[in-house]
C-alpha cells in the first residue's frame, strides 16, 4: 500500500481508498490460497467422454452385451469340435441320421458310438441343420461373418468419408462446390437398388476369376457388397465431416498453424481432424448396424455370403423352408441379430450423448 | 424458391439418368448373352435373336435405343416370359402400392400418435414404454420382424392363412411387418422436434392467452412439431419398396418386390433392369417432393 492519499472524485465510480487502511489488505493465509486450486483433475476430452459413458446404463450394457457375443464367437471355435462345413461324422464315418437334430439331441449313431466307447461326445448345442451341420458353430461363424462385415464396411466408410469430406471442406471453393454435386447426386440414389444390382452382376462377373485368390473365402456377393459400400455409403459421412471443418477452420488456431508455415496436410490432420473426432465416433458406430442390416438383407435375398460360409441373414434364410418344424433355428439368428443392431444402436446414443456435448 | 425447384428437378433428372447408365452397363457387364442357355443353340437363331433385340450393335448404340425406347413407354420384353414388362410390372405394382400405402399411412398415423404422447409424457411411464418398444423396432430387420409374424400368427396360432392376400385383414401382417421400422423412426421424430416446439415462445404466449391446453397442443405445437416428419417421407417411400421386397417373398405376395427377386434367380435381365429403373424413378421423386414441400411449410428454412 502506498501512503500517499489517492483522493475519490467526486461522481467517479472509484473505490475510496481513504476509508480503507493497510489492515483491510492483508496477505493471504496459506490455507485462503490453497481455496484457490483447481480441485478436478484436468481432463482430456477422450477421459471426459468416457467418463459420461460409463455413467449411462444402457450404453455400458450393450457394451457388456458387445464383449460377451464378441468373446464368445472368438473362442467357442476353439473348443467345439465341429466346423461349420463339416457334416458330423462318427468315427470317421459320415453320419447320414444327424440331420435335423434337436438341442442337445444326439443321433443314433452316437449315441451307439459313446456307449461302446465311453468317451463323451460334445453336445449340439443347437442342435443340426438339415445337411447334419452342427447349428451352433454355424451360427457362431455366421456372427462373425456379420460382425466382420458391419466392422470392415464401417471402417471404410470412415476411411473414405474422411478423406472426401476434409478436402472438400478444408480447399473450399470450386473444389469443395465439385465434389458436393457429385455427393449430392450419389446420395440422391436408391443405395439398396443399387447394391441389389452390382451383387447380380458381380456375382455373375467374379464367381469365376476368384477361384484360388484370397477372395474366394469371401466370395463374389461379400466384395460386390464392400465395393458398394465404398462407392455410396461414405457420402453422409463426407458430409458430416465437411459440415464439421466449414465451422472449425475458421477458428485462430488454425490461422496461426498455417501463419507459421504448417503444410495443409498437416493443419487437416494435427489441428482440424482431432476436433471432428467426436462425430467420426458417434456416425461410425451407428454406421456398424446399418452395415449388418444391409449385409443380412442382401444374404436373406440369396446374394450374401456364398455357401458354405454362413451369415446371420442367410442362417434365417435358409431357416425359412423348415420353419413349420425347426422354428428355433429360424429364431437363434433373428434375435443375435437384433441384439446386435440394438446393442450398436443403444452404444452410439450413448456415445452421441456423451461426446456431442454441443446437442443440449 | 422456382430457383430452388428448378435446381432440385435438374439434380433428380441427372439422378435418374446416372441411374439408367449405371443400370444398362452394368447389365451389359455380365458375361454371356441373354441367348446363352446351358444346352447349345444353333449359332444362327442366336444372331437373329440378337438383331431382333439389338444385342448385335455396340453397346453405346443399345443404350441410345434403350433410352430412346423407355422414353417412349417401352420397358422392352421379359426374358423369362416372353411378355411385354411394363404392362407386367404394372399390375404387380398396383399390389405393392396397395401394401406399401397401406404402410406408410399406419407408420405415419402410429409414428404421429405415438411421439406426440410420448413427448407430452415426458420421462412418466408411456414415454418410457414407447421408447423402448421403438428401439426395440428399430433394431429389428424387416424381413426378421415378418418371419418371426408368419411363425407366431400364421403357422403357430393360424389366424392368418399362410398364402394369398385375398381379403383385407389378410394385409394384417405385411403391413405392421413394412410399418414398424418407419413408424418407430417418425415416433422418435415427432418426439423431439415436439419437445423442441413446445418449449418455443409462441407455445407459452398462447398459455399465457388462456388458449386451452388441446388447443395450444394441435394447433400451436403439432403443426410445427411435424415439419421434420416431413424429411423423412423420402426415405420412408424408399425404405417400404426396398423393404417390401423380401416382405412379399416372405407373405409370397405377387408384388413388384417378389417380382424383382424372382427376375434375379430367374436371370431375367431386362425385368431387373426395368425394375430397378422403375422403382429407383420413384424413389428420387419422393425425395423431390419431400424436399420441395419440406422448403415450402417452412419458410423459415434458409434456400440454398
Amino acid at each position: 500500500m502506498d501512503n500517499k492519499e489517492i483522493k475519490k472524485n467526486l461522481l467517479s465510480a472509484q473505490v475510496d481508498l481513504s476509508k480503507f487502511s493497510s489492515a483491510n489488505f492483508e496477505k493471504a493465509t496459506d490455507e485462503e490460497k490453497r481455496q484457490q486450486d483447481v480441485m478436478g483433475e484436468s481432463t482430456t476430452f477422450f477421459k471426459d467422454g468416457m467418463r459420461r459413458l460409463r455413467k449411462n446404463p444402457l450404453a455400458m450394457g450393450s457394451i457388456v452385451v458387445l464383449a460377451l457375443i464378441i468373446l464368445i464367437i472368438l473362442i467357442t471355435p476353439h473348443f467345439v469340435p465341429y466346423s461349420y462345413d463339416q457334416i458330423i461324422s462318427v468315427g470317421g464315418v459320415r453320419d447320414k441320421g444327424s440331420a435335423n437334430l434337436g438341442f442337445f439331441e444326439y443321433s443314433q449313431k452316437e449315441l451307439q458310438y459313446m456307449e461302446q466307447t465311453g468317451e463323451d461326445l460334445f453336445p449340439h448345442i443347437f442342435g443340426t441343420d438339415g445337411l447334419g451341420r452342427d447349428y451352433f458353430i454355424r451360427v457362431i461363424y455366421g456372427t462373425r461373418v456379420s460382425l466382420a462385415v458391419g466392422v470392415v464396411a464401417a471402417i471404410m466408410v470412415v476411411i473414405i468419408g474422411i478423406i472426401y469430406g476434409s478436402v472438400a471442406g478444408y480447399f473450399g471453393g470450386r473444389v469443395d462446390l465439385i465434389m458436393m454435386r457429385i455427393v449430392d447426386i450419389i446420395y440422391s440414389l436408391p443405395d439398396m437398388l443399387i447394391i441389389i444390382l452390382l451383387s447380380v452382376v458381380l456375382k455373375e462377373n467374379l464367381s469365376g476369376k476368384l477361384t484360388g485368390t484370397v477372395f474366394s473365402a469371401l466370395g463374389a456377393n461379400m466384395i460386390s457388397m464392400f465395393i458398394v459400400f465404398g462407392l455410396l455409403y461414405w457420402v453422409s459421412m463426407a458430409r458430416l465431416i465437411r459440415g464439421q471443418i466449414l465451422t472449425i477452420k475458421n477458428n485462430e488456431y488454425v490461422l496461426a498453424a498455417r501463419c507459421i508455415g504448417t503444410s495443409n496436410a498437416k493443419i487437416l490432420k494435427r489441428h482440424i481432424l482431432p476436433n471432428c473426432l467426436s462425430v467420426i465416433i458417434i456416425t461410425t458406430a451407428l454406421q456398424i448396424p446399418s452395415a449388418i442390416f444391409t449385409e443380412s438383407y442382401l444374404s436373406f435375398l440369396g446374394l450374401g455370403v456364398s455357401v458354405p460360409l454362413a451369415s446371420l441373414g442367410s442362417l434365417a434364410n435358409d431357416a425359412r423352408s423348415g420353419m413349420q418344424s425347426y422354428p428355433g433355428r429360424l429364431v437363434i439368428p433373428a434375435i443375435i441379430i437384433c441384439l446386435i443392431v440394438l446393442a450398436l444402436n443403444l452404444l452410439g446414443d450413448g456415445l452421441r450423448d456423451a461426446f456431442d456435448t454441443k446437442l443440449d | 424458391m422456382v430457383k430452388y425447384i428448378s435446381k432440385r428437378v435438374l439434380l433428380a433428372i441427372v439422378s435418374i439418368w446416372i441411374i439408367t447408365m449405371i443400370t444398362f452397363f452394368a447389365m451389359n457387364a455380365i458375361p454371356g448373352g441373354p441367348f446363352n442357355k446351358e444346352k447349345a443353340t444353333d449359332p444362327a437363331v442366336i444372331a437373329t435373336l440378337e438383331a431382333r433385340y439389338n444385342l448385335d450393335k455396340p453397346v453405346g448404340e443399345q443404350y441410345v435405343l434403350y433410352m430412346k425406347n423407355l422414353l417412349h413407354g417401352d420397358w422392352g420384353i421379359s426374358l423369362h416370359s416372353g411378355r411385354p414388362i411394363w404392362d407386367d410390372m404394372m399390375s404387380k405394382f398396383s399390389v405393392s402400392a396397395k401394401l406399401g400405402g397401406r404402410a406408410a399411412i399406419v407408420a405415419i398415423i402410429l409414428g404421429i400418435i405415438l411421439g406426440a404422447t410420448a413427448a407430452l409424457n415426458r420421462n412418466k411411464l408411456p414415454d418410457r414404454l414407447i421408447i423402448f418398444f421403438t428401439t426395440l423396432g428399430t433394431a429389428m430387420p424387416s424381413f426378421v420382424l415378418a418371419t418371426l409374424l408368419l411363425l407366431v400368427f400364421c403357422v403357430r396360432l393360424g389366424w392368418f392363412p399362410v398364402v394369398s392376400l385375398g381379403s383385407d385383414p389378410n394385409y394384417t401382417l405385411p403391413v405392421i411387418a413394412l410399418a414398424v421400422y418407419p413408424m418407430a423412426y417418425i415416433t422418435r421424430l415427432t418426439k423431439t422436434s415436439m419437445l423442441d416446439a413446445l418449449n418455443q415462445d409462441y407455445v407459452r404466449t398462447a398459455r399465457a392467452k388462456g388458449v386451452s391446453k388441446l388447443k395450444v397442443i394441435f394447433l400451436h405445437a403439432l403443426r410445427n412439431a411435424l415439419i421434420p416428419v416431413i424429411t423423412y417421407v423420402g426415405p420412408m417411400v424408399a425404405y417400404i419398396l426396398t423393404g417390401s421386397m423380401v416382405v412379399e417373398n416372405i407373405f409370397t405376395i405377387g408384388g413388384l418386390g417378389s417380382t424383382f427377386v424372382t427376375s434375379i434367380t430367374n436371370r431375367d435381365y431386362t425385368t431387373i433392369m426395368a425394375v430397378t429403373i422403375f422403382l429407383a424413378i420413384l424413389m428420387v421423386i419422393a425425395n423431390l417432393i419431400t424436399d420441395i414441400v419440406y422448403k415450402m411449410v417452412d419458410p423459415r428454412i434458409k434456400l440454398d
